[in-house]
């Protein structure tokens, strides 16, 4: 979603990025004429009259789970939104029962939160595992 | 579901869906601008309405039809820079 209107949207998919991605891009690209969303999710820039790197992962009650923004020089890792949003359905799945430690990724362990794992993560999970 | 829109010379908008806030009590003018609703993890979403081009077509996408999946918004500074 941007400003732009579906019209430039058109010509940016159908010009370049349809040179990238076979086929185009899958999803819709919206469009946000005045910022009024961008403004209501907290990532619109009024003074650039843009939206920021504004990212929402919203589960299937509609909640918001996680978000990131970042200014518009940088951009974004968009596997790490896909590995939170594996995590994400693992708890959701789980019930609440599993929680992911940091560095977690598909397979790895996940932690049982409760009255025993009080005072020995240390025992199952070590700093290592954070980026191996 | 999203409807596919006819092409005119009106750009098509969208916008917020759903009551727009109560309204404030006047006694604290100094606060006025600090009464945006804040987005929260753990909180709903603000659902919206918005004008799309999807697969070679003008529709229009409502974020409550979504309800049921896992939805990622990403926002962009603009067309034809880096996402």
């Amino acid at each position: 979603m941007s400003v732009d209107s579906v019209f430039v949207h058109k010509m940016w998919n159908d010009n370049e990025l349809a040179k990238m991605v076979e086929g185009g891009v899958p999803y819709p690209m919206l469009s946000d004429a005045g910022g009024k969303v961008g403004t209501a999710y907290g990532i619109y820039n009024e003074d650039a009259g843009v939206e920021n790197r504004g990212r929402f992962i919203i589960d299937p009650d509609g909640v918001i789970q996680a978000y990131e923004v970042l200014t518009p020089p940088v951009g974004r890792h968009v596997a790490e939104t896909i590995r939170q949003v594996q995590a994400y359905q693992l708890v959701r799945e789980s019930k609440g029962t599993q929680a992911t430690p940091s560095g977690w990724k598909p397979g790895k362990m996940t932690l049982k939160p409760g009255p025993d794992l009080v005072g020995r993560v240390w025992e199952v999970w070590k700093t290592s595992m954070e980026s191996d | 579901m999203a409807e596919e829109q006819k092409v005119g010379c009106a750009r098509p908008t969208g916008g917020l869906v759903g009551k727009p806030d109560a309204p404030q009590k006047q006694q604290e003018p100094q606060s006025t601008k600090e009464v945006r609703r804040m987005i929260q993890v753990g909180k709903p979403a603000p659902d919206f309405s918005a004008p799309a081009y999807h697969k070679g077509k003008f529709t229009s996408v409502k974020l409550s039809e979504h309800l049921g999946k896992w939805v990622v918004l990403c926002f962009y500074p603009g067309d034809f820079t880096f996402v």
